[in-house]
C-alpha cells in the first residue's frame, strides 16, 4: 500500500474516513451503508483490503476499476451474497440502518429484501412475465389481492419503462423477450418488492448501446426513489450516471470522488491514469 | 420508508422453518434410501451366510451285503435318517467299483441332512424330538459340527439342498457371458467408431443413434422374445444353451457398451486426431494408433460395467430356456445350461426351508461377484482418468 | 462329415490361403518396389488387401450358402459349398495378387472395406430393433388370427387354461372356452408400478434436492454411487428380497390395521420396485437440478427468497421437464420389470382396486405363457407376443417422449452433460 493510495491521506479536505473527496452539492446526503475496514478471503488470497466507503440514500453510486479489483465481490458483500460461495471470510463493517450485516445473527434473506440485485446476465425466472414481477410481492405478503398485485405489476413494469412493449403478453414467457427487455424485466422484479437499496452488477455489459441508453435512462429515474450503486467496466457510463465513483484497484478504493471531479480532475495518479485509459 | 429488519426478520420466521424443513425431509429421504440399502444388505447377508457353512456327521460306514443293494444298509438305523440320502445313495456304486469294500468299517465324516443342519442352525426344521435328542447328544459327543461347506462350491444343482451348489451355475455363466463379450464387444466398439469417427452427420446417423438410446430402455423379457423367436424358432440355436443366452444378452449389452466407447472417444481431444492426421495417417490409422489406445480404459469401464449388468440379467434367459436344472457341469456352448442368477431364481421356487438359505448364499456369491467387477470398473477409470 | 467338422476344415483353409496371400502379396510388391518403381501404398497394405480379397468373398459365398441351406431348405451339397466357397477364395488370391500394381490404392481399398465393415456393425443394432418388432408383430398377428384384438383389449377375463385343447384341435371338450381379456393384467401391471412410483418419486427427487442443493461436497460425492448401488442389484435378487423378507412384513401389517392381505399382494413387488428405482431418478435429477443456472438461485435469492422457496419456485420449476424425463424412463422401467413381479406378485390375473390382494402383470404372464411345456403354436404361447407387443409400444413411446423433454431442458439451458 502506497501512502498515494488511500484517499484519507489525501487532501486536507476529507478528513472524515470513507467520505468522498469532494461533495456533489446537488446529490443527497443521507447514510445509507456505511462500510469500515472490510477485509475479505477467498481461502488464503486476500480479495478486498480494509475498505472504508460510506454510500448515501437516493443518489447513483458507480464502482470502476480494472478487471478483478474486487468492485463486483464489494458490492456483493453489501447483500451478502458472497455467502453463497465456499470458502468466502469477511471480517469488517457494513452498517445499514443501525445494523452490521454480516453478524450472524442478521438474518441474510432479510438484508437481500432490502437491498435488491440486477445481475450481469438477465436472469429472469422460468415463468411468466406476470409472474416474474408477481412472486416475490406475493412470497412477501406486500400484496394480498388480486387487483392489487396486478396494480403492482403494472406500476413495476411501468417504473421499468416495460409496461407499454409487454402489456399485451403479460403471460407469456419471461424468456421470450429480447435481451434489453429481459434486463428491464429483471428491474422491474427488483423493484416490486420495494427495497432500499438497488445493487446492479454491470446491468448492460450483455447489451446492445440502445438498450444500453435505455436502461442508464431508467436508472437515472429510479435514483428518485431507490440508492442504486452500480459496478461498471464503462467509464462513458459511470460519467453519465453516477453521482458518486469509487475507483477500486487491487482490493483498495483508491479514490472515492464526485463524479465530475473523479473524471475531470482526479485526486490520484492511479485513477487518472485509468481513466484516460493507460490500463484497463 | 420501508420496513425495518426487525419487522421483515419477523415476517420471515414461518417461512424459514419452512425453508428448514425442505432441507430436513430431503435430508431424510436420502437417508431412508441409504437405510433401505443397508437393510437389503444386511437381510441378504443373515438369510445368506449360514449357507457357507454345513452340518457334518462322524459315522460308522459298515459295508455289508446290504449295503451293496441300499446304502442306507451301511449305517447305524438311527443315524441313517440323520445323514444325507445323497450320500447313502453313492454307498452301492462305490462297492460296485470297490468291491474289495465289502466286509470292511470305516469311520468317516459324511454331510448330514438338511433338517439336522437346520436345526443346528436354529431355523425351523422337521425333526421329530427322538431325532432331536440324537442330534444333541452327538453335538456333545462332537460327532455332530457345522463345517465350511466346500459342496456348495464344488457341485450343481441337486434336489437335496444339502446336497446343491453353484458350480454348474457358475461354469454356465462364465460361457455366457464370453459369448456375450465375444459378440457385444466387437461389435459394440466398431458401432461407436463408426458413429464417431466415420459417419457422416446426416439423418441416418441420426436414425442410428435415436436407436441405440431406445434400445438401451427396452424392458430385457423383450430381447427374451426376441432370442426365442429369432434365434432359436428361426435360426435353430439350440435351446437353453450358452450360446443363445449369450447371443440374447449381447444385443442387451451392445447398447451400454456404445454408448460407454463413444464418449471415450468423445474425451480424446481433436488436437490429437489433427496431429496425426497431419503426419499423412488415414483416417483408419488414426484412430487405430492414436485414438484407441486412448480412449481403451474408458472403453474397459464401459464394458465390464455391461457385462456386469448382463451378468445379473434373468428374465431373458427364462424366456429362452436357460432355467433348465442342471445337476452336472458342462462345458460346452450348446448344451443346456444355467447361470447364477437362474439358479438363484430356481431355488427361490424350492418349497424346502433349507433353499431359502441356498438361494440367499448364492446372492451373496453373485453380489461379491458384481461388485468385485464394479469395483474393478471404477478403480481402472480412476487409474487411467485423464484430463485434456 | 458333421457340421462342425465341415466349419474347420473351411476355416483352416480358408486361415491357410489368406497366410499365402499375405507373403506373396509382400513379396511381390517389396520386389515391385525394389524395382525401383514408386507405388502408391506400403508393402503391407498390399499384402492386407490381398487377404481380404481372398476371404471375404469366400466368407460372403459361404455365409450366404448357408443361410439359403438352413432356412430356406434349398438342397445345397455341403461338401459342395465348402469346394465352392474356397474356390472363390482361390479366384480371390488371384485377383488380389494382380492388383500389387504400383497405380494400385491399396491404402484406399482397405479403407473402404474397414468403414463398410464399421457401418454394418452400426446396422446391427437398427437389426436388433427390427428383429424384436418383427419377432413380436409376426407372433402377434397370429394370436389375433385366433382371438379378436377387440376382445384382447377390452375383456376383463384372462383364462387361457383351455387353450391347448384347443391347438390340440379338441376344444369341444374344453370346460370353458379360453379367454384372453387382458385388462386384468394391465390393471395390475399399473397398480404396482403405481406403488413403484409412489415410493421412488417422492425419494428420489428428494434425494436429489438434498444432494443438489443442501449436501456438502464430501457427502455428494459418497452419496451418489451409494445410491446408484440400488440399481447395479440383479432383480431376481431383488424378487427374492420382495417374496422372503417384504411381503410377510406388509401382510402382518395390514393384519394388525384388520386388514386382509395375500402374501404374495400387489404392494410388496411394489415397494421393492420402487426402491431399486430410486437411483435411476435421484441421478437423473440430480444432473438436472445441478445443470439449472446458478444465475436463476442468485435471481431469487436476491429477492429475499428463502432456500426452500428458491428451490421450490424457481430451481424446480427450471429443471422440471428433465424431472419428468427421468420420470417417464422409470415407469417405463417399472412397466417391463420382470423378475419382481414373477417372483412376489401373484399368478391369478385379478381386477381390483385393493393392492393388499394378489394380481399378475403383464410380465409375469408372458414368463408363464413361455415356460409351461406348451406347444408353441398354442394361443397361450402367442398370446406371450400380443402382451409383449403392447409392452413395446408402451416403453417405446414412454422413451420417445423422454427423450424429447430431457433434449428440451438441454436445449433451453443449453447444457451438454445430459
Amino acid at each position: 500500500m502506497t501512502f498515494q493510495a488511500n484517499p484519507r491521506h489525501l487532501a486536507g479536505s476529507t478528513p472524515r474516513v470513507g467520505q468522498p473527496h469532494t461533495r456533489n452539492e446537488d446529490a443527497c446526503h443521507d447514510l445509507s451503508i456505511r462500510v469500515r475496514d472490510l477485509n475479505l478471503w477467498y481461502g488464503e488470497s486476500q480479495a478486498l483490503k480494509g475498505l472504508d466507503i460510506d454510500l448515501f440514500q437516493k443518489n447513483i453510486t458507480a464502482l470502476i476499476g480494472p478487471s478483478g479489483c474486487g468492485k463486483s465481490t464489494f458490492l456483493r458483500c453489501l447483500n451478502r451474497m458472497n455467502d453463497l460461495i465456499p470458502g468466502v471470510r469477511i471480517e469488517g463493517l457494513v452498517e445499514m440502518d443501525g445494523r452490521d450485516v454480516n453478524q450472524v445473527k442478521m438474518d441474510e434473506v432479510a438484508l437481500r429484501r432490502r437491498v435488491g440485485m440486477v445481475f450481469q446476465k438477465p436472469n429472469p425466472f422460468p415463468k411468466s412475465i406476470y409472474e416474474n414481477i408477481a412472486y416475490a410481492p406475493r412470497m412477501h405478503d406486500l400484496v394480498s389481492r388480486k387487483p392489487e398485485q396486478d396494480e403492482l405489476v403494472e406500476k413495476a413494469l411501468r417504473d421499468a419503462g416495460l409496461w407499454e412493449e409487454v402489456k399485451d403478453k403479460l403471460h407469456q414467457p419471461g424468456t421470450s423477450l429480447s435481451g434489453g427487455q429481459q434486463q428491464r424485466l429483471c428491474i422491474a422484479r427488483a423493484i416490486a418488492v420495494q427495497p432500499d437499496v438497488i445493487l446492479m452488477d454491470e446491468p448492460t455489459s450483455a447489451l446492445d448501446p440502445i438498450s444500453t441508453a435505455t436502461i442508464e435512462d431508467l436508472m437515472d429515474r429510479l435514483k428518485e426513489q431507490f440508492t442504486i450503486i452500480t459496478v461498471t467496466h464503462n467509464m462513458q457510463q459511470a460519467a453519465r450516471v453516477a453521482d458518486y465513483t469509487a475507483f477500486f484497484h487491487l482490493g483498495e478504493i483508491i479514490e472515492y470522488n464526485d463524479t465530475r471531479t473523479m473524471f475531470a480532475n482526479p485526486a490520484t495518479k492511479k485513477a487518472e491514469d485509468y481513466i484516460t485509459g493507460r490500463y484497463g | 420508508m420501508s420496513q425495518t429488519f426487525d419487522e421483515i426478520s419477523a415476517q420471515l420466521r414461518r417461512r424459514h422453518r419452512r425453508s428448514a424443513r425442505l432441507k430436513w425431509v430431503s435430508m431424510g429421504a436420502l437417508g431412508l434410501a441409504g437405510l433401505f440399502l443397508l437393510w437389503f444388505f444386511s437381510d441378504m447377508l443373515s438369510k445368506g451366510l449360514p449357507a457357507f457353512q454345513q452340518a457334518q456327521i462322524q459315522v460308522e460306514i459298515d459295508y455289508n451285503e446290504d449295503a451293496a443293494r441300499m446304502g442306507r444298509a451301511a449305517l447305524d438305523r438311527d443315524l441313517s435318517r440323520l445323514v444325507s440320502r445323497t450320500f447313502e445313495r453313492m454307498i452301492p456304486v462305490q462297492m460296485r467299483e470297490n468291491p474289495e469294500l465289502l466286509g470292511s468299517k470305516e469311520t468317516r465324516w459324511v454331510l448330514a441332512d438338511s433338517e439336522v443342519d437346520q436345526y443346528l442352525k436354529g431355523h425351523r426344521h422337521k425333526l421329530n424330538d427322538a431325532q432331536r435328542a440324537l442330534v444333541d447328544e452327538l453335538e456333545a459327543e462332537g460327532r455332530v459340527e457345522l463345517r465350511f461347506n466346500t459342496t456348495f462350491f464344488t457341485t450343481g444343482d441337486s434336489k437335496m439342498p444339502e446336497a446343491s451348489g453353484i458350480l454348474s451355475a457358475a461354469v454356465g455363466t462364465i460361457m455366457t457371458m464370453l459369448v456375450t463379450l465375444a459378440i457385444a464387444f466387437p461389435i459394440g466398439v466398431m458401432t461407436a467408431v463408426y458413429l464417431e469417427e466415420f459417419a457422416p452427420d446426416n439423418r441416418f446417423t441420426q436414425l442410428i443413434e435415436i436407436n441405440i438410446n431406445n434400445l438401451a430402455a427396452i424392458p430385457s423379457i423383450l430381447f427374451g422374445l426376441l432370442g426365442l423367436a429369432i434365434f432359436i424358432n428361426f435360426f435353430g440355436v439350440p435351446r437353453s444353451s450358452p450360446l443363445v443366452g449369450g447371443m440374447t444378452l449381447a444385443l442387451m449389452t451392445l447398447p451400454v457398451i456404445i454408448i460407454a466407447t463413444r464418449t471415450a472417444l468423445r474425451s480424446v481431444p481433436d488436437a490429437i486426431r489433427h496431429a496425426a492426421f497431419g503426419v499423412g495417417c488415414s483416417r483408419w490409422q488414426v484412430v487405430r494408433d492414436h485414438v484407441l489406445p486412448l480412449a481403451m480404459p474408458g472403453i474397459m469401464t464401459g464394458s465390464i460395467i455391461g457385462l456386469a449388468q448382463a451378468m445379473g440379467e434373468t428374465a431373458p434367459l427364462i424366456i429362452v430356456g436357460m432355467v433348465a436344472f442342471i445337476p452336472d457341469v458342462s462345458a460346452s456352448f450348446t448344451e443346456a445350461a444355467t447361470v447364477l442368477p437362474a439358479q438363484v431364481f430356481t431355488w427361490a421356487g424350492e418349497p424346502e426351508k433349507a433353499f431359502v438359505e441356498k438361494t440367499a448364499g448364492g446372492i451373496l456369491v453373485l453380489l461379491a461377484i458384481l461388485i468385485f467387477l464394479n469395483a474393478t470398473a471404477v478403480i481402472l477409470r480412476k487409474k487411467f482418468e485423464r484430463r485434456w | 462329415m458333421q457340421t462342425d467338422q465341415l466349419l474347420s476344415l473351411f476355416g483352416g483353409v480358408l486361415l491357410l490361403l489368406g497366410l499365402i496371400a499375405f507373403f506373396l502379396g509382400r513379396a511381390k510388391a517389396a520386389r515391385v518396389r525394389a524395382g525401383g518403381t514408386t507405388m502408391h501404398a506400403q508393402p503391407d497394405q498390399y499384402a492386407w488387401f490381398a487377404v481380404l480379397a481372398t476371404a471375404g468373398p469366400a466368407i460372403a459365398v459361404s455365409a450366404v450358402g448357408a443361410f439359403l441351406l438352413l432356412l430356406l431348405e434349398v438342397e445345397i451339397p455341403e461338401l459342395g459349398l465348402l469346394a465352392g466357397s474356397l474356390a472363390v477364395a482361390a479366384i480371390g488370391l488371384g485377383l488380389g495378387m494382380r492388383q500389387v500394381r504400383p497405380d494400385f490404392h491399396a491404402r484406399k481399398a482397405i479403407e473402404r472395406v474397414i468403414r463398410g465393415a464399421l457401418l454394418t456393425a452400426a446396422l446391427i443394432s437398427i437389426l436388433t430393433t427390427f428383429g424384436i418388432l418383427i419377432s413380436i408383430v409376426f407372433e402377434a398377428l397370429r394370436f389375433f388370427q385366433m382371438h379378436s384384438f377387440w376382445e384382447f383389449i377390452t375383456g376383463t377375463v384372462w383364462n387361457p387354461g383351455a387353450s391347448f385343447l384347443a391347438a390340440a384341435g379338441r376344444a369341444e371338450e374344453g370346460a370353458s372356452a379360453a379367454q384372453f381379456g387382458s385388462l386384468p393384467l394391465f390393471a395390475g401391471t399399473f397398480m404396482i408400478t403405481a406403488i413403484a412410483m409412489l415410493v421412488a418419486i417422492p425419494v428420489g427427487l428428494l434425494a436429489a434436492i438434498y444432494m443438489a442443493e443442501f449436501a456438502p461436497r464430501g457427502v455428494r460425492t459418497l452419496a451418489k454411487p451409494t445410491l446408484e448401488v440400488l440399481a447395479g442389484i440383479p432383480t431376481v435378487v431383488y424378487g427374492f428380497f420382495a417374496a422372503i423378507t417384504v411381503a410377510p412384513i406388509i401382510v402382518s401389517i395390514a393384519n394388525a390395521f384388520g386388514l386382509d392381505a395375500a402374501f404374495n399382494n400387489a404392494v410388496a413387488p411394489g415397494i421393492v420396485m420402487g426402491i431399486m428405482i430410486i437411483p435411476f431418478i435421484s441421478s437423473l435429477s440430480d444432473d438436472v437440478i445441478n445443470s439449472v443456472p446458478d444465475s436463476m438461485r442468485q435471481g431469487a435469492l436476491a429477492l429475499g427468497m428463502t432456500k426452500g422457496e428458491t428451490i421450490r419456485d424457481v430451481v424446480l420449476p427450471a429443471a422440471l421437464p428433465g424431472i419428468i424425463s427421468a420420470s417417464l424412463l422409470a415407469v417405463s422401467r417399472a412397466l417391463g420389470e420382470t423378475m419382481i413381479v414373477v417372483m412376489a406378485a401373484g399368478m391369478r390375473p385379478n381386477l381390483t382396486a385393493n393392492p393388499f390382494e394378489d394380481m399378475t402383470t403383464v410380465t409375469v404372464r408372458i414368463v408363464a405363457a413361455l415356460t409351461g411345456d406348451l406347444e408353441f403354436e398354442s394361443a397361450e404361447t402367442l398370446s406371450a407376443f400380443a402382451l409383449g407387443l403392447v409392452l413395446f409400444a408402451v416403453t417405446l413411446s414412454l422413451n420417445l417422449v423422454s427423450v424429447l423433454m430431457i433434449r428440451r431442458f438441454r436445449e433451453k439451458y443449453r447444457v451438454n452433460n445430459l
